[in-house]
C-alpha cells in the first residue's frame, strides 16, 4: 500500500495540472490581502458603520485573525472546485489514459489500488488546505499583525481575546479538512464511475453546487433531507468562532457555544466519505477494464 | 507443464458474445501465435487473462492456479502488455520504469532497468518524457515495462504496432530469445501473420470469439496441403476436366480463380491430366502461408 500511493503522490505532483490549484489559491489570496493592505480601513470603516454609532472599538480591527476569517468565508466555498479537478481524475483520467490497464496488471488488488488513489488524493487534498492556512493565516498575521478577533454576525457581535484565537482556526482547518476530503471522496466516486475526466470533474462541482442550494433554500420540502446534505455541514467550521457568554454577555475563554453542532457535522461528513470511498472499490472492483 | 489452461471461457456483453466456451492451453517455454480478426475475441481473451474482464463463465488457470483466487500472486509472473502502449505522457522513460518497479514485490534494482531500457533500444531517450515519444519508442516502452520484473510468462498484444521494420525484426528476435534462452512462455497476438509464423511454435485462431484452429505451426501448414492457383487459357475447360475427375475433392469455392487444396505429389499428376487434354497452362502457382491458411478458416475460403 505505501508503495501505491508514494507512486500516486508521484503522479499527482508530476503533473502541471496539480499546480493550478496552489496557484489560483496563493493569486486570489494575494490580490485580498493587497486590497485591504491598501484601502483596509475604507473595508473596516464600512463594516463597522452600523455599530459605530452604539460601540467603540479599539486595537487593529482589521488585522491578520480577521483577513484570515474574510478569506476563509470566500475561498473555503470554491477550494472544493479545485480539489474535484484532482480528485475527479485519478481513476477516470486513467482510464481515459489507458493506464489504468497497466495497473490493474499489477499484483496489487483492486481494493488495494483504489485505496492507495484515494489515500493520495486526500493527501493532496490537505497539503492543498495547509497551503491556504498557510497564505491564509500566517502571511496574514505576518503582514498585518494580530489583536482581538472581532467578528459581525447578522444579529450579534463575537469579540475573541487574541491569545484564544489561533487553536480555533486549527479547529477550523481541521474541520475544513473533513469537507474537503467529502468531496475529495465524491469526486473520486464520480471518477470511478466514467472513462474520462471531464464529466466526474464537471459531475462533481455540479452535485457541490446543486446541494449547497439545497441546503441553503429555505423551502419546507427540503427541509427533511438538509440535515444529511453533507453540503449543510461543510461552512460549520464557523462554529469555532462562536463563543459562549456568562450572565454579563461577557465571552467566556476557550469555549464554543455549539460543540454538538460539530461533533454531528463531522461525524455526518465522515459517514458521506466511508459511503462515497465504499461505493467507489465496490464499482472499480466489478468493472471490466474495456478502455 | 501447462502455464496457461482455460476451459469453457466466455464472456458476454449484453447479447453480444464476444468469446463463446474457448479452451486452450500454453505449455512452458512456447511462443503461443493468438490470432483472429479484428473484434473476433482476442484482446477480450488477454484481459481476461490479466483479470481485467471478468468472465462470464468458464475458468483460468495460469501456472496451475485459479486466477480468480490466486490473482495477485499469478500477477506477480505476468508481463503484458495490451493494445496500445498507453503511458504517462508527463513522465521519462525511466521513471516510467522506476514506478512499475516499485508495483512488484519482487526487487527490481536500477541495473534491471537500465538493463531493459538497452534491451528494447531506449536507453539513450530514458531521460526524455514520453510526450515526445513516437508510437514504436511508446510500444518499446511498454515492451520494457512488461519484461522489467522478469516474468515467467509474457502476453503481448500487438505488440508490433507503430515499429518500423527494423523494429518489427528486433521484437521478434527478442521473443525468440526469451524463449529460446530464457525459457519464458510468450502468448502473442498479431495482425502480422508473417511475423507470427517465423516466431509462433503453436497457434490458435479465434472467429466471432470461437477457436477455429490450434496446433503446432508446422503440423496446421501441412506441406502436403497446399494451396494450388491455376492460371490457363481456358478456365471452363479446365473446371470440366477437374470436376469431373479425381480432383473435384480437393477444389476450392472461389471466384478470383482456381484454387485446390491439395498434397505436393498430386501437382504434376494435375498439370499432366491438363496438358493432355490441350489446355494452355499459363501458370500453377503453389502456396502454404498461415496468411492462407488464417483466410481460409477464418472465411471458408482461403
Amino acid at each position: 500500500m505505501k508503495a501505491i500511493i508514494s507512486i500516486e503522490l508521484y503522479k499527482i505532483f508530476r503533473r502541471p495540472r496539480t499546480y493550478i490549484a496552489f496557484g489560483a489559491i496563493a493569486a486570489l489570496i494575494m490580490v485580498i490581502q493587497l486590497g485591504l493592505k491598501m484601502d483596509g480601513q475604507s473595508y473596516a470603516s464600512f463594516l463597522m458603520k452600523d455599530i459605530n454609532d452604539t460601540l467603540t472599538v479599539d486595537g487593529k480591527v482589521l488585522n491578520g485573525y480577521l483577513i484570515c476569517y474574510i478569506l476563509l468565508q470566500l475561498l473555503l466555498v470554491h477550494v472544493p472546485l479545485l480539489v474535484a479537478l484532482i480528485a475527479a481524475d485519478m481513476i477516470s483520467g486513467e482510464a481515459n489514459l489507458g493506464t489504468l490497464r497497466l495497473l490493474f496488471t499489477t499484483p496489487y488488488s483492486r481494493t488495494q489500488l483504489v485505496m492507495g488513489k484515494f489515500i493520495a488524493a486526500s493527501i493532496y487534498t490537505i497539503v492543498l488546505l495547509i497551503w491556504l492556512a498557510f497564505l491564509a493565516l500566517f502571511v496574514s498575521m505576518w503582514i498585518f499583525g494580530t489583536d482581538d478577533l472581532f467578528l459581525l454576525k447578522s444579529n450579534y457581535v463575537v469579540l475573541i481575546q487574541e491569545k484564544d484565537v489561533l487553536w480555533r482556526y486549527v479547529g477550523a482547518f481541521v474541520f475544513a479538512s473533513f469537507a474537503l476530503l467529502t468531496v475529495t471522496s465524491l469526486g473520486f466516486l464520480m471518477s470511478s464511475m466514467a472513462n474520462n475526466s471531464i464529466g466526474p470533474i464537471v459531475g462533481t462541482m455540479s452535485a457541490i453546487v446543486f446541494f449547497t442550494i439545497l441546503s441553503t433554500l429555505n423551502i419546507p420540502l427540503f427541509a427533511a433531507i438538509k440535515p444529511y446534505l453533507f453540503t449543510t455541514h461543510m461552512n460549520n467550521w464557523k462554529e469555532f468562532f462562536d463563543i459562549k457568554v456568562n450572565e454579563n454577555n461577557e465571552a467566556i475563554y476557550g469555549t464554543i457555544l455549539n460543540v454538538a453542532k460539530i461533533k454531528n457535522s463531522i461525524i455526518v461528513l465522515t459517514l458521506h466519505i466511508i459511503l462515497f470511498v465504499t461505493a467507489s472499490v465496490i464499482i472499480t472492483k466489478r468493472k471490466d477494464i474495456l478502455s | 507443464m501447462s502455464v496457461i489452461q482455460v476451459n469453457g471461457l466466455s464472456k458476454h456483453f449484453g447479447t453480444l458474445k464476444a468469446v463463446d466456451h474457448l479452451d486452450f492451453s500454453v505449455t512452458e517455454g512456447e511462443v503461443f501465435g493468438f490470432l483472429g480478426q479484428n473484434g473476433s475475441g482476442k484482446s477480450t481473451t488477454i484481459r481476461m487473462l490479466l483479470s481485467l474482464i471478468h468472465p462470464t463463465s468458464g475458468s483460468i488457470e495460469l501456472f496451475g492456479k485459479p486466477l480468480n483466487k490466486y490473482r495477485d500472486e499469478i500477477l506477480e509472473e505476468v508481463g503484458a502488455i495490451i493494445e496500445r502502449p498507453d503511458l504517462y505522457p508527463y513522465l521519462t522513460a525511466k521513471e516510467h520504469l522506476q514506478l512499475f518497479a516499485k508495483l512488484r514485490n519482487k526487487h527490481v534494482g536500477e541495473n534491471s532497468i537500465q538493463d531493459t531500457l538497452v534491451k528494447v533500444g531506449l536507453a539513450d531517450r530514458s531521460k526524455d518524457k514520453v510526450q515526445t515519444f513516437s508510437l514504436g519508442m511508446k510500444q518499446r516502452l511498454g515492451i520494457a515495462i512488461a519484461l522489467l520484473h522478469n516474468p515467467s510468462l509474457i502476453i503481448l498484444d500487438e505488440p508490433t504496432n507503430g515499429l518500423d521494420p527494423q523494429g518489427i525484426s528486433d521484437i521478434r528476435n527478442l521473443i525468440k530469445q526469451l524463449a529460446q534462452q530464457e525459457g519464458k512462455t510468450v502468448l502473442v497476438s498479431s495482425h502480422l501473420l508473417s511475423e507470427i509464423e517465423q516466431m509462433a511454435t503453436q497457434i490458435m485462431i479465434i472467429h466471432k470469439g470461437k477457436k477455429v484452429a490450434d496446433g503446432p505451426i508446422q503440423k496446421l501448414l501441412d506441406p502436403n496441403k497446399m494451396i494450388v492457383h491455376i492460371k490457363t487459357t481456358n478456365d471452363a475447360q479446365t473446371l470440366q476436366i477437374i470436376l469431373s475427375g479425381s480432383f473435384s475433392n480437393y477444389l476450392l469455392q472461389r471466384n478470383d480463380g482456381i484454387y485446390l487444396r491439395l498434397p505436393d505429389y498430386e501437382i504434376p499428376l494435375l498439370n499432366t491430366s491438363l496438358v493432355n487434354a490441350g489446355v494452355g497452362l499459363i501458370g500453377v502457382e503453389t502456396r502454404n502461408s498461415l496468411e492462407d491458411y488464417f483466410l481460409q478458416v477464418t472465411s471458408n475460403t482461403i
